[in-house]
Formats: structure tokens, sequence, C-alpha cells
């Protein structure tokens, strides 16, 4: 287990999100209203759809293919739908964003 | 903090949805208490027809058993009848002295049968049809006698008849009119269904008076006023229900047929609430489930003390199983003096339709045989929407109104196999929704939507959803339409909060959540995109758009698709291009490695699989070559198709190329409701299809025709003819006058086919046809609009430097896990 620390929460826009690349795969890396991050594997539990490309909202991001809200502190589909986005621990040192991978 | 103490009176349907919504807004803020006089958990009571007849047992109609009561920390005294309200004490007084104290008290006692006041009513074998109770002494009754007699023979009364019948008892129902369910059906649909029962083995006995039930020990038989006598060995009261107020009105509390609430659900006692059946609101009672379940929302908001909801009543339809017979009754099904009637009768096939319409509106309809598109009448019904335009084919149903969706296919859901196909966009069977409806006891149409995904994409099987959710959940169902807020942030709908947004000058989103209340901090996916078209259209030079506020294809200006690569569409006016730009968009295709590329079905090329941190490379390209964004993806002007027309056809009457390249160039980059396509036909062949478009024109001779309202798609709409004109320029005018319209009037993701069949042809014609200045100004504020909109927007994100839109994020370093240092 490592820290990566992908640098300035600014980098990422406010209710919006990036991607970053690894080995395992993509990351999405979440900044809500209140600039709290979240991280989460950047694939839908419903067909695989990127949510970082998703409308960000609350806590919960909306999948861009098929609406799915997911819940970006636990990654678990929200309402009636059924999954899981595995969630990686993040915190933010100074302005700094680091996602545990 | 100390909790509040909130006493229900009453565990049935309403009283324990109440409980419900309370406990999702504020779990800690009460200890509860619930009496209930029988003894059981909260079922549900609009399924004992199908217990009494065997499709079902008690525990299968159970929504609350006793463990969610325990879960919920609620203290339940079953089998427990309150005798009291001391109002001064705020304490509750049961049967055997159990007492409760209350800050907050909920009465949900329902209703009572009523007992007709004859001789006999008393003697034993004379039931009415109630609660499990009843139908345990009706099944026991079945195993040991063979003649029943049910008085009633309204819906209740059908019912009881129906499970007696199914059980082996021969039975006669007694009807004190001439006429079966008079509350619900006019004479020729009674007939119909009087006369299909009696193939099923039920006797009646209309226009019959009750005078005395016989018998000594036991009732033997009933007399008659005529002085007519008929055996019986069980007879079933079902004369109708009446509120049950005793205990309200024994407290002092005001009661008028049932206890007077206000829209708060409150009553006289303003610690007291009333909901259910036995509250009365605006001089009306309610028995259905949807007004008691929307009352329930209201009383908990209340209790909440969030204090923004409020009832205002509820209109209500009937869609009745009885006995496996399609009933469908709303409104003014009677009509009077001042109506007209559309009917249609088949008795044959046993299908009876009958629509009451008054100043082209829906008045009332009765529909027996065929009540797929009942909730279609009802939503016309209770929207007023004009139906002159769609008053021909009204009759025949939803898919003969200029469509072919898939509502054709309906047929008799409830009988068809589980199997069967009901959502075709979802993949959903019959059987799945039926499923969902009983595991998960989802009552409304949005909650099968959530659980199944059935109706929940293109909507066109919703009519046999809610088929589906009729014959599943009884004949209680109900669902109101009703004014759809804009989504679950807020309760104002579309229209209110355009018109706050221009009326108080609110200019940016949070602006109008703060203003209009929003109850979430960020809004959510379905309102933001919406308040930021409404701004956006609203001030066209000032308005910021908000990217985090649009859909990944409007903010990344391409297509997304399944794999999560974007596609890339450049305009090409009026489908008219030149060997150099096929060569460039060949350039680039080659240069990026795109692995399909398309003709699309509006005239253009579709380069599919681009990744996207290659967009702005390949827009840069095409951009090149002249081109600019197709808006293929976006809620815009899309394309517009021609036909080759009068240059080289020789069938062609006028340019149709031309024109369709000016209307283009007039209105690219304009944001919209929805998606809007555009063709322009050079002669009535009509080649480019223009009459399945938002606009089309189709050239005749003397000029042109200017067609609305049309589109491909899940429900095909042909266009309406909005009018004729001569020339280039009016088209162009007319044309502006029409986008500016449906701009700032249609709901945000509503197309110009609905849009038109909501507020009606006339209308449209009345703005832009009959009213010249209007004409003229509408198309004024689309032009200036444009103004701000024609900005490309692939040219400003290629020539912008900053990138990280597009771009994964680079991490800066990479440190061990401390835990793992430490280890």
């Amino acid at each position: 287990m490592t820290w990566l620390e992908i640098g300035s929460i600014e980098e990422i826009p406010r209710l919006g999100s990036r991607v970053i690349k690894t080995p395992a795969g993509d990351i999405a890396v979440f900044r809500d209203a209140r600039d709290e991050v979240y991280a989460l594997e950047d694939r839908c539990p419903h067909k695989g759809g990127p949510l970082s490309q998703g409308i960000v909202f609350d806590r919960r991001v909306a999948c861009p293919l098929h609406n799915w809200i997911i819940d970006l502190e636990s990654g678990m589909a929200t309402g009636a739908d059924h999954g899981c986005a595995r969630g990686y621990p993040v915190r933010v040192i100074a302005g700094s964003v680091h996602v545990n991978i | 903090m100390q909790r509040e103490k909130l006493v229900l009176v009453g565990n049935g349907m309403a009283g324990v949805r109440t409980l419900e919504e309370l406990l999702k807004l504020m779990p800690e803020k009460f200890d509860i208490t619930v009496f209930g006089d029988e003894p059981c958990g909260n079922y549900n009571r609009i399924l004992l027809s199908p217990v009494l007849t065997g499709e079902k047992t008690i525990d299968q109609i159970m929504l609350n058993d006793e463990r969610w009561y325990r879960e919920n920390r609620i203290t339940l005294h079953k089998g427990r009848k309150v005798t009291r309200i001391d109002r001064l004490r705020r304490q509750v007084l049961a049967e055997e002295g159990t007492a409760a104290e209350y800050d907050r008290l909920i009465l949900a006692l329902g209703s009572e049968p009523f007992v007709l006041p004859v001789p006999g009513a008393g003697l034993p074998g004379v039931i009415s049809f109630r609660n499990i109770h009843d139908v345990d002494l009706m099944i026991e009754a079945t195993r040991q006698f063979r003649n029943a007699v049910v008085i009633g023979g309204g819906l209740l009364g059908l019912e009881a008849a129906h499970g007696l019948m199914a059980r082996g008892m021969q039975v006669t129902v007694v009807h004190l009119l001439d006429t079966l369910m008079e509350r619900q059906l006019d004479k020729p649909a009674a007939e119909l269904l009087r006369n299909s029962l009696e193939l099923r083995g039920l006797k009646f006995l209309l226009g019959k008076e009750t005078a005395a039930i016989l018998g000594e020990k036991r009732v033997k038989g009933l007399r008659f006023k005529d002085g007519a006598e008929i055996a019986a060995d069980l007879v079933v009261m079902a004369a109708g229900i009446r509120p049950n107020i005793a205990l309200a009105r024994s407290a002092g509390i005001y009661c008028e047929r049932g206890i007077v609430v206000n829209d708060t659900m409150q009553t006289y006692d303003p610690r007291i609430y009333a909901v259910g059946e036995c509250a009365e609101h605006r001089r009306q009672t309610y028995g259905l489930v949807a007004p008691l379940f929307e009352q329930a929302k209201v009383c908990a908001n209340q209790l909440a003390q969030f204090g923004f909801a409020s009832y205002k009543g509820s209109v209500t339809s009937t869609k009745l199983k009885v006995t496996g017979i399609d009933l469908f009754s709303a409104g003014n099904y009677l009509g009077d003096a001042d109506s007209d009637e559309l009917i249609f009768k088949d008795a044959a096939q046993g299908v009876y339709k009958k629509l009451v319409i008054a100043n082209n509106r829906i008045k009332g309809a009765v529909l027996y045989g065929d009540t797929i598109d009942g909730t279609w009448y009802f939503q016309l019904m209770r929207d007023a929407t004009d139906i002159s335009a769609i008053r021909d084919n009204l009759l025949f149903g939803k898919a003969h109104v200029g469509s072919a969706g898939h509502g054709a296919a309906a047929g008799r859901i409830a009988q068809a196999p589980d199997d069967t196909e009901v959502c075709g966009c979802n993949g959903v069977c019959k059987g799945e929704i039926v499923r969902a409806i009983t595991a998960n006891n989802l009552f409304t149409l949005d909650q099968v939507r959530a659980h199944t995904k059935a109706s929940a994409s293109c909507g066109s099987c919703t009519g046999l959803v809610e088929e589906l959710m009729a014959s599943t959940l009884g004949s209680g169902y109900s669902e109101t339409p009703r004014k759809k807020p804009l989504c679950a942030c807020t309760d104002f709908n579309h229209e209110e909060v355009r018109v706050a947004i221009v009326a108080n000058a609110l200019k940016s989103i949070p602006e109008v959540r703060r203003f209009l209340d929003w109850r979430t901090p960020d809004g959510c996916h379905a309102c933001r995109p919406a308040i930021n078209y409404y701004l956006l259209c609203a001030w066209p030079d000032e308005y910021q758009d908000d990217v985090q506020s649009r859909f990944i294809n409007e903010r990344i200006h391409a297509n997304i698709q399944k794999d999560g690569t974007y596609s890339v569409v450049p305009r090409i006016f009026g489908g008219i291009t030149t060997a150099a730009q096929l060569r460039a968009i060949a350039d680039a295709a080659d240069k990026f490695k795109v692995p399909t590329v398309k003709i699309t079905g509006g005239q253009r090329i579709d380069l599919l699989g681009v990744k996207k941190e290659d967009l702005p490379g390949i827009w840069g390209e095409l951009g090149k070559a002249g081109f600019i964004s197709g808006h293929a993806y976006g809620k815009a002007l899309r394309t517009v198709k021609t036909c080759v027309g009068s240059e080289w056809c020789r069938f062609g009457t006028q340019d149709s190329t031309t024109m369709g390249i000016r209307l283009e160039e007039m209105s690219w980059g304009s944001w919209m409701p929805h998606k809007f396509k555009m063709a322009v036909s050079g002669c009535p062949r009509n080649c480019a299809e223009a009459t399945i478009k938002d606009f089309g024109v189709v050239a005749v001779e003397s000029g042109w025709e200017l067609h609305i309202g049309g589109n491909g798609g899940v429900k095909v709409r042909a266009t309406d003819l909005l009018c004729k004109v001569t020339t280039e320029a009016e088209v162009l005018e007319y044309c502006a006058a029409f986008l500016q319209l449906y701009r700032e009037e249609a709901r945000y993701l509503e197309r110009t086919a609905p849009w038109i069949e909501r507020i009606g042809l006339a209308y449209i014609k009345g703005r832009i046809v009959e009213d010249r200045r209007d004409r003229k100004a509408l198309a004024e504020r689309f032009m200036e609009s444009q103004k701000h909109m024609q900005i490309d927007p692939w040219a400003g994100l290629t020539n912008n430097p900053d990138r990280r839109a597009f771009i994964p994020i680079k991490p800066v370093r990479m440190s061990p896990d401390e835990a793992t240092v430490e280890a």
C-alpha cells in the first residue's frame, strides 16, 4: 500500500472529478462542494461506466451511462440499485491530495 | 435532546405509512407508541380479496411485521382498542387499562362498514368485509354452508361475492339500485359487467331493498321490501363504509363526516393529526391508497417540523379488478347538459369506452374490457389538456395518436405469461415486475421504476406497468398523477422555477436554490442541468454557464460511448460538403486512429471511439479545415437534413439545400430544452423526411409548408402543419419564432412532440401564425440570444491551454504507507 500524492486540490474542479491512471486501473478522484475529496475505482458497478464523468452532487455521483447514483464515501449504489465501486482512502495535507492505493 | 412522545391510534396502512415517512425524515425525534385493535402488524388491506379467494395468504400481505416495530423501537399495543382520549392530560386510554401519554397524536382510525339498520342484522352469520377477521369468518363459513348473499353491488360487494364463489358457494348479490357500481360506472358499462359476472355464475337481484334478515340462532334468509324472500346461510354486508369518528367525537374533536383536518393534516386540536379514511379534508374523504399515502407524507413532514408540505386534496381514479374484468373510471363519468360523449362499444369483444368531453377537455372516463389507456386519459383530464387536435383518434388510445409506440401491443398483460417482456429498453419481464411489487411492497410507479427499471427509460410501457401494478396490488391501487416537481430536491415544478427565475431576476443556480428553498445543498443530477438551461435561456447575455451542472456530453462537447470513449461529429451545413472537407475528415480520422467512421441518420459524419485526451487534438485538425462542432451531443440544434431539391432533382420545386444551409446557419449553437432536428424537402415527395422532424419544411410550387412537432424514435409522431409561407425570409422568421417559443416554454428534456401535445397546436398557431407582432418579437429574441450562443465550443476548448478537463492527473510523488514502514 502506498500513498500517491496527486497535487493540489485545485487540480480537481469543485463538484467535479479527475482521473488517475494506475497500474491497477483508473481511479476517479472527486471533490465535493465542501472541498472533501473522495477516490473510487472509475467503474460503475452497473455497466462499467466512467464515474469520473458523472455529475457530482452532495456526496454522490450520477454515472453518465445510466444514471446510477453512487455514494462517494462508500462506493455503494444508492436507492434500489445494488452494487459497489471500490473506494480508496484519501487524505488532504496542506491542500495537497493523497490517495492510498 | 429529550424525545417527544408520539402516539398513533390505528395500526393500518395510512398511520404506519406516516410513521415510515417520519422515520425517514427524523428517526430520533419521537418515542413512538402504536395502538391497533387487530391482533397483528400492519397488512395490506386492499389485498384482502385475494386472501378470500385463496390466491394469497395473510403472511403474503403483511406490510410491517412485528420485527419492524422492534427494529424501529416502536411500542406496539396490538389487539388493544383505544377507548378514550384525555386531551387535558394528553393521554390515550385503551382497554385493560393500557395508557400512553402524548405530545403529538395521530388518529388513523380508518372506517367501519355500514351495517343496514334492519331486524336481524346482529344474527350470527351476518358479517361485513373489512378486516382479516371478517375474511376468516367468511372462509370458515364456506366450509360449512352453501348459500351466500352479499348486500351491496359496489366494488367491495362484488369482490366479496367473487371470493365466496371462488371458494365454492352459490352467491347472490343484492343491490338497492338497478346499476352495479353506480359510483364508478354508467349503465352500459354496468350491463356489460353484470352479463359477464352472470356468465361466471354470480346471481343478481337488482333494485331490491332489504327489509329484514331472517333466522333465529343463525341467519336463514332475507326478506325484501316487496315481500320476496331468499334463503341464505351467510350474509355479507358490503353496502358502504363510514369514516370511524366515534373516538374523536367523544374526545370533542370537531368532526363532520370524518375528522376534519386542514392542509397540514391537523385536526382542530393542534396536537392531534388525522390521516387516512377517517380524515375529512376540504369536505372530501378518501378510501384509496394513493391519497392516503400523500396525506401520510404531509403529516410526517409536519411532525418532523419541516413545515413545508401541505395537502391539497387528491383527484382519484379507480382501476378495478373484479374477477379479472378490467374497469377504469375517473371524474364525471356520467356527463351533464354541457358535455359531449365519445363512445366506443364492441359488445362481442366485451369492450366499452366512454369519454366525457366539455370545452375540448376530458371531464370523465369509463373504460370496460380495455383499460390500457386509463392512465393516459386521466393524465389528460388532470392536466386539462386541449384534446381538439387528437379528438378523432382519442377513443382508440394513445397508440393511435400520432404514434406507433409499444402501447399498441398491450392486450391483457395481467393474463400474459411471466416471461412476457414489458419494458423493451431495459429488458424487464412481467414476472420480474410482479415479484418486485410483492417482495418490496411497492405502491407507486416511481418505486417500480427504481426497483426494476421498467418504464424508467423511454416510458412507452408505462401503461403496461400500471396495469400490472393494478392487477398485483388490487383494486385499491390508484396512482394520482400530480403536479410533478422538477426533482426530489424541491416541490416546485418546471414552470414555477422558470417563472421565479425571470420574475425575481435570479441569475445563478445557487441563487435559484436559495430563493426556492431547495432541500439539498447542491441540487442533483436532474435539477442542475435543468436550472442551468433555464438561466441560460432567460439571461443569454449575462448568465455564466455552469459546466459542472451539465451532463458529460455537453461538458466535453462530445458524445460519451459505452466504453468511455467519445464520438466527434463536425457540422456539415445542410449536409452539403466538398471533396476537400471529406479529405480533411479522413486525414483527422487517420491521424487519431479513429476506429469507426459512420454516416449518421442526419446526413453527417460520425467519428467514433475517440479518446478523451485526443478530443482537443482532433478538433484542432478539423478546425483547420473550417469545421465547427456539430452539437451532435447536445440539447441543441442537431442537423438540418435536406434533399437535393430543384438544383438537380427533376421533381424539385424549390432550392431545398440552400434553405437547409440558411436554417442551419441561423440556428446552430442555440441551447434548447432537448435535441432539435430539422429537415427541408424540395417537393411533397419529402425525401428529407421533414414530417418527422421538430421543424420540417416541405417545398411546394407556390412556396414552403412549415411543419412542427414531429420525431422518429420511440414514439413516432408525424408533424402538424403550422402554415404555408412564400419567401425564404418568412421561413427563417417563423423558424426562429418557433425555436424561441420552444426554448422559452417547453420543460427541460421535453421534445417538441410531447410539448405540442401538452399545450396544443392552437396555442402555437396563435402565437406564431396569427399574432404577427408576437412572432416578430419571438424571432428577435432568438436572434439576440444567438449573438451569444454562436461561439464554436470546439475552437474555444482547442485554443485553451488548460487541458485539465481532458487529461488524467499526474501524481507528483509516491510515498510508502506509514503503516507499512512501521511494520
